[in-house]
This record gives structure tokens, C-alpha cells and sequence, in this order.
């Protein structure tokens, strides 16, 4: 392995963990968005409240460390990312503020009224962001995004049949994700009543990205064939892992066996994600950008290295001491 | 075409500094005001039960400055895509290592804020305040790489490029440590903790000034203002050695900044005024100062605008002078205050009671967010017309994509909404506070309910 790999397999980890941990976190405010009234929401909502509050700045930080790696690592392709699809990511950006500060805000105010407003643009925010990340990735995977297009393809770009299904892919496979994680977080607080309450969430969340992934893989046949044919061509043992974990955890989840239903419904999600990279490698944006076009010199991939073993040293161990110390209930506030 | 592309690139600099100017003051909280809660802890911890309250409750407020400081930072992360997509493209490789170092120390500070903010009721004392430690570690450590990267930026070294510009070696070493970076970081350093000091104490000298002098207040002020009062002396120093480095490094920029049209040799220095080519308008000047300044003689030769064609000169010199001076005076006024502090402390281990000084240090939080942008203003729009000092101007990295008047006007909008929301919830905390509410404040240290 060439350190370009090793610093793309790193980069894909990092996409990973922003799918997973920052999905659930976006995917906690779909389902604060539709909690119902004050009354009505009050308990969900607060359930995650406590299950995000601590740990959502650290998962978004994933997404921080992706842009810095694909940026240092392969600028022509950002570049390319940043100059085609300006405008959903500016509303990913814009969402990126109102989802962060509508959340702690919203933490600290007292008042009904506030806390209102602070949830509204919270969970609002919550579902724009995805939707307007999926569309990005759905552009790359159309080839649609190229070193030479620009401001000509600012709305095409990313308003093609991929584009939209996987931005609504990414909005339930959010849902989905969180729902899953708040079942094992209102068990964990031993309320009876959440934990069913999201589990059903959580099967029509599954349900529904049972029906898109379908969906998906039929207008990815239509509107990116180069990535189809990987699909079901290298990346095809990835695609079955995703697919039987998916219809596993709904099953766990049918059977009341909450506790592999998580780990199960991550693996899912995770093999999605890189059954997306294997399916499109050797090209970072199809059919126009390979990744050894688009990789920086070995210097900057050996320093990207170093960094990585750092991270490894010093951030690993620290997220573990978050994850143990939350899930044991030791910080709330 | 021409007046498109030329509106594109005001647009897309007034967007960056805008958005830039609002992220920098909370960036310089994350920075500094861990220290300050730190402080405040390990005195509680030792049996001060105010310092205890203090901690616990400035913990809350680092809560809400922290993540308003991470979202408005992931919006530069964006920007610097989204607005500057030739610079990235061509340099991404070289200025994203030290963005790199950075992304460690933060996802490090993201982490243990929360452990620290979230462990007050269940972590036993001494780890609790332990783990406040890294978070200081990393504030300082982000704080040096990201703007490690903009003294690259200014000085930009430890690389190699072909004839068709692509990045072909770089040495992440002299990247880090370029030719600016000895007083680029630790001015901005320092900056950080006299901003988070003096803005924290400015909070508690309104207070003293209402009639809230009890010792909660007292120590609220002290603690932050010290912090403040320790820097400021060392930060003169730096400022000034940075002056003489611009004046090597960066001749162009040094020249716009202190109204030198030609090179010669008994430069005055103007204080203010207005520029006007050789003679500026309305100043005062000093004969021979700014020669003396450079190289501590009237004899010393400074470089004028005039060895450059004006299209490589920054545009606005009267903005750039005038900030130069604000930043000086200010800096230079707090040392003032602080001696004024001292002093009182010294005859009478009290602080002042005259309201004159509790009116200054009122303001004080502003003046040194002033003074901050000010600082950011010299750097960056002096740095002009280059986005990479001698290497790439700035027109040759902005985006073509249309529409940055739009994004610009959303985010003032947005913005505008992040800062009155951020005021009126601290200040509904501060109020709870005072009304003596238990605010989910719980009891410190307190075992967990059975």
C-alpha cells in the first residue's frame, strides 16, 4: 500500500465516523423536529437532549477532519467539490450554524418560547444539513463534478435523479441511525415507554431506507453507471454485508433484541460507505479524476501520516474516556 | 466580465472578513478562557468556595462560547473552499498540514470541554480538574497552528513547485515554522488571552459599577483581569519585534502601514492622518521616529511604496495606518490600567475604587476586540494584493461562482441573529445567577443520587 492509500483508507474512517456519529446527532433533530407539541415532545426531546449534548461537538469535529484531509491530501479534487457544488454547500454550511447554535441555545434558555425557536431552527437545521451533504456525494457519484466544471453547472450539478435520492437517503439513514442509538439510550435511562417509542421510530426509518436503498440502486444503474458497475462488480461483497446487516437489525429490532440491533444497523451504514469508495476507486470523481491525479506530493502524505499516528495517540483514547464517561451517566448537567 | 470578476473578489473578501472578524473573538474565548475557569477550579478546589461557584458557572458560559466559536470556525473551514478554491487547489497540499495539527488539538479541546463541563456533578474533584488541563493544552496548540498557517500565508516557505505550479516537495518543519510564525503566534497568543481577560473583567467592572462589589465580584474580576495584566506588558514587546520583522519581511506591507512613499532614510512616524501619496494629510509626525523604530537609529533606511507598481501595493493604506495606531493605543492604554491596578493593590491590597477605573476596565473588553481587529486588519489586508505573499494574488484564487453579494447578505443576517442570541442567553444566566436560582447548578461534588 502506497501512503496516497493509506491516507485515502484514513479519510474514508473519517467519512465513516461522520455518517455514523454525526448522522445520529442530525438524525436525533429529525426526530425532535416531528416530537409533536411541548407537552406531547417534552420526554423524547429531552432524551435527546441528554444523549447529545456531550459528545455532538466532538462527532462533528469529523467532519472538520475530513475536509482538512481531502483538502491537503487531494486539492484538486476539493477544489473541484468546492467550485461545482457551491451552492448546497453553502446551505450544508448555513445548516451546519442553526443545527449547532439552535442546539445550545436551546440547552440554555429557560423559557418555552426560546427554547422553541432554538429547537425549531435546531431541527430544522438538522434535516437541511444531510439532505444537502447527500446531494454532494450523489453528485460525485454521477460524475457531475469535474475538474473543469464550474459556476455553468451550479444548479445541474447537483439536481440530478442521484443527487436527490441520496440527499433523502441521507436524511433517513440519519433517522434511522439515531433512532437505533435512542432506543439503546432511553433502555440505558430504563424508561420502557421511550425505548419503545423510538424503537418503532427506528423500523420505519429502516423500512424507509430499505425502500430508497432499492430506489438507489436503480437510479444508480440509470444516472451513474460507472459507480452501478462497481457496485455489483469489486464492491459487491460490501453491498450483501450492508444489505443482510440491514435486514438483520430490523429484525433484532422487530424482536425486541435491542442490544445487537446497534452494533448490526452501524455495520450497515458503514459498508455503505465504503462499498460508495470501493465502487468508484481508482477515481475520486469519476471518470475525470483519478485518485493518484488528484493526490499531493509524498511529502505532504508522509506528514498527513505522522498526523494520523498522533490522532491515533492522543484522540482515540480521549474519545474512548468520552463514550465510557457518557454512556455511564457520569456527565449531565 | 471584468466588473463581474472584480465584485466577485470584494465580495468574497468583505464576506471572509466578516465572518472572520465574529469568529476570532469566540476563538479567542476558546483560547483563553479555559485558563481563567482553571484558575478559578483549582482555587475552589482548595477550599474557596466563590472560586468554586465561579467555575462552575464561567463553565456554563464556555459551553455556549465554545460552540458558537466551533460553528462559525466550521464556516471558514467552507470558506476557505467555497470563496478561495484557487488557493486551495494550487497550495491545499502545503497550508492544510498545519490545518492538520489543528484538527487534533481541537477534536482534543471538543472532547474535554465536555468531559469538564458535563463532569461537575459525578467526577471526583482533582480529575475533574485535571481534565480542564488539556483543555488549555489545546487551545494553545490549535491557536499556534492555525495561525501557523497564516504566517505561511505571509511568509510562505518549506515547499518546492514546478514550472506549472504544482507543489512537487514540501518540509512540514519550515511550513510550521516560517519565517513569521516566531511572532505571528505568540502575538495572536497573547492576544487571545488579553481579549478573554479583559472581556470576561469588563463583565464584572459593569458590575462593580451597579453595586455589585461582593467578593464573587471581586474575584470574577481579578481573575480574568490578572490573566489579562500578565500578558499585556509581553505582548508590546512581541508586537513591536513583529513591526521590525514586517519591515524586513514584508517591506511593501510595512510601508503602507506607516505612510512611507519613498525610500529613504530619517523616516518620520505619523501618528493618524490621512494618506495622500507623499505628504499625508492631518497627522501628526514625529521626525525620524519610524526610521528609529525599525532600526534604532534616525539613520536607518526604510523602504518605500514607490519600489513596487501600485497594482502590487494593498489598497487602502489610511485603513491599514489607522488600524496600525488604534491597536497601539489601545495596547498601550491597557498597560495604563493595569499600572493604575497594581499600584492601588500595592498601597492598599484592595482594588480601585475610584469609578473612573471601573469605567475604563468597563469598556476594556471592547476596546481589546477592537484592537484584536485591528491586528487582523494590518495582517490581512496589508498582506494585499497577495493571498500568498509573492506567490499568489488573491484575484487568482476566488471563486467564479456567483451569487457571494447573496451568501455575504445571509450571513450578516445569520450572524446578527448568533450574536443577539448569544448576548441575551448570557445574559438570562447571569440574571438566574443573581436571583440566586439553583439553575440546574445541582450541588458541586456531590455523590450521585442513590
Amino acid at each position: 500500500m502506497s501512503s496516497t492509500d493509506v491516507v485515502l483508507v484514513v479519510l474514508w474512517v473519517g467519512i465513516t465516523a461522520y455518517a455514523i456519529l454525526g448522522g445520529a446527532d442530525f438524525g436525533a433533530g429529525l426526530w425532535d423536529l416531528l416530537a409533536g407539541n411541548a407537552e406531547t415532545g417534552r420526554r423524547p426531546r429531552h432524551l435527546i437532549d441528554r444523549a447529545i449534548t456531550p459528545v455532538w461537538e466532538a462527532n462533528h469535529t469529523w467532519l472538520i477532519f475530513d475536509l482538512v484531509v481531502l483538502w491537503t491530501a487531494f486539492s484538486p479534487a476539493f477544489a473541484a467539490v468546492m467550485t461545482t457544488l457551491f451552492i448546497p454547500l453553502c446551505f450544508a454550511a448555513l445548516g451546519i450554524v442553526l443545527r449547532g447554535a439552535g442546539f445550545a441555545f436551546r440547552h440554555v434558555s429557560e423559557r418555552l418560547e426560546a427554547q422553541r425557536a432554538f429547537g425549531a431552527a435546531f431541527a430544522l437545521a438538522s434535516v437541511l444539513t444531510p439532505f444537502f451533504m447527500g446531494t454532494v456525494v450523489g453528485a460525485v457519484a454521477s460524475g457531475r463534478v469535474t475538474p473543469s466544471t464550474g459556476p455553468d453547472q451550479a444548479w445541474s450539478s447537483w439536481t440530478g435523479p442521484l443527487s436527490l435520492l441520496v440527499g433523502v437517503m441521507f436524511v433517513v439513514t440519519c433517522a434511522y441511525v439515531s433512532a437505533v442509538f435512542l432506543v439503546h439510550e432511553a433502555r440505558r435511562a430504563g424508561d420502557a415507554g421511550l425505548e419503545q417509542y423510538f424503537r418503532v421510530r427506528a423500523l420505519v426509518a429502516g423500512g424507509a431506507g430499505g425502500v430508497v436503498a432499492v430506489a438507489g440502486v436503480i437510479v444508480l444503474h440509470a444516472d451513474a453507471r460507472y459507480v452501478y458497475d462497481g457496485l455489483v462488480g469489486k464492491a459487491l461483497p460490501l453491498a450483501i454485508v450492508s444489505a443482510v446487516c440491514g435486514i438483520a437489525a430490523f429484525v433484532l429490532l422487530l424482536v425486541r433484541e435491542v442490544r445487537f440491533a446497534r452494533g448490526v444497523a452501524v455495520l450497515a451504514v458503514a459498508s455503505v460507505v465504503w462499498a460508495w469508495g470501493v465502487a468508484q476507486n481508482p477515481y475520486l470523481l469519476p471518470k475525470t479524476l483519478t485518485v493518484d491525479q488528484a493526490a499531493s506530493s509524498n511529502d505532504t502524505m508522509t506528514a498527513l501520516l505522522v498526523i494520523f499516528v498522533a490522532a491515533l495517540l492522543i484522540i482515540v483514547p480521549s474519545l474512548a474516556l468520552l463514550f465510557v464517561l457518557s454512556q455511564r451517566s457520569a456527565l449531565e448537567d | 466580465m471584468i466588473a463581474a470578476s472584480t465584485s466577485n473578489l470584494l465580495a468574497a473578501r468583505e464576506q471572509m472578513a466578516f465572518t472572520l472578524a465574529f469568529h476570532i473573538p469566540f476563538a479567542c474565548m476558546g483560547i483563553a478562557f479555559p485558563l481563567m475557569v482553571l484558575i478559578a477550579n483549582w482555587l475552589g478546589v482548595r477550599g474557596d468556595g466563590d472560586a468554586l461557584t465561579l467555575a462552575q458557572r464561567w463553565s456554563k458560559v464556555m459551553a455556549v462560547t465554545f460552540a458558537v466559536g466551533a460553528v462559525t470556525g466550521t464556516v471558514l473551514s467552507f470558506e476557505l473552499g467555497l470563496l478561495w478554491p484557487g488557493m486551495m487547489a494550487r497550495y491545499g497540499d502545503v497550508f492544510g498540514i498545519p490545518f492538520g495539527i489543528e484538527g487534533i488539538f481541537f477534536f482534543t479541546e471538543a472532547i474535554f470541554i465536555a468531559i469538564y463541563i458535563y463532569g461537575w456533578k459525578r467526577l471526583p474533584p482533582k480529575l475533574h480538574l485535571l481534565t480542564a488541563v488539556p483543555i488549555v493544552i489545546a487551545g494553545i496548540g490549535g491557536a499556534f497552528a492555525v495561525v501557523a498557517a497564516n504566517s505561511w500565508m505571509n511568509q510562505p516557505g518549506g515547499f518546492t513547485e514546478n514550472a506549472s505550479g504544482k507543489v512537487t516537495s514540501v518540509n512540514t518543519f519550515d511550513v510550521l515554522f516560517n519565517k513569521a510564525t516566531p511572532y505571528e503566534v505568540p502575538h495572536m497568543l497573547l492576544a487571545a488571552y488579553i481579549v478573554a481577560g479583559f472581556l470576561v473583567a469588563s463583565v464584572y467592572a459593569v458590575g462593580w459599577l451597579r453595586g455589585r462589589r461582593d467578593r464573587l465580584h471581586r474575584l470574577g474580576f481579578t481573575i480574568p483581569f490578572a490573566v489579562a495584566a500578565v500578558a499585556t506588558p509581553i505582548q508590546l514587546f512581541v508586537g513591536d519585534t513583529a513591526a521590525r520583522a514586517i519591515a524586513k519581511d514584508q517591506p511593501i506591507k510595512f510601508a503602507a502601514i506607516e505612510y512611507v512613499q519613498t525610500t529613504s532614510r530619517n523616516v518620520p512616524e505619523w501618528i493618524y492622518g490621512i494618506y495622500n501619496g507623499g505628504n499625508p494629510k492631518y497627522g501628526i509626525s514625529i521626525p525620524g521616529f519610524d526610521s528609529f523604530l525599525v532600526g534604532f537609529s534616525t539613520n536607518t533606511q526604510v523602504t518605500g511604496l514607490d519600489t513596487v507598481p501600485t497594482s502590487d501595493q494593498p489598497g487602502p493604506k489610511t485603513l491599514l495606518h489607522w488600524s496600525f495606531d488604534t491597536m497601539i493605543f489601545i495596547g498601550t492604554g491597557f498597560m495604563v490600567v493595569i499600572i493604575w491596578w497594581l499600584f492601588v493593590w500595592w498601597r492598599k491590597r484592595a482594588l480601585p475604587k475610584s469609578p473612573w477605573f471601573w469605567r475604563i476596565c468597563s469598556v476594556c473588553g471592547v476596546l481589546a476586540i477592537v484592537a484584536l481587529w485591528c491586528g487582523w486588519i494590518v495582517t490581512e489586508v496589508g498582506r494585499q494584493p497577495w493571498i500568498v505573499y509573492g506567490k499568489l494574488r488573491t484575484a487568482d484564487a476566488v471563486t467564479n461562482s456567483g451569487g457571494i453579494w447573496i451568501t455575504f447578505a445571509v450571513l450578516v443576517v445569520l450572524y446578527a441573529a448568533l450574536f443577539v442570541g448569544t448576548v441575551v442567553l448570557l445574559r438570562a444566566l447571569a440574571r438566574r445567577w443573581r436571583a440566586g436560582e439553583a439553575v440546574d447548578e445541582g450541588v458541586p461534588y456531590a455523590p450521585p443520587p442513590a
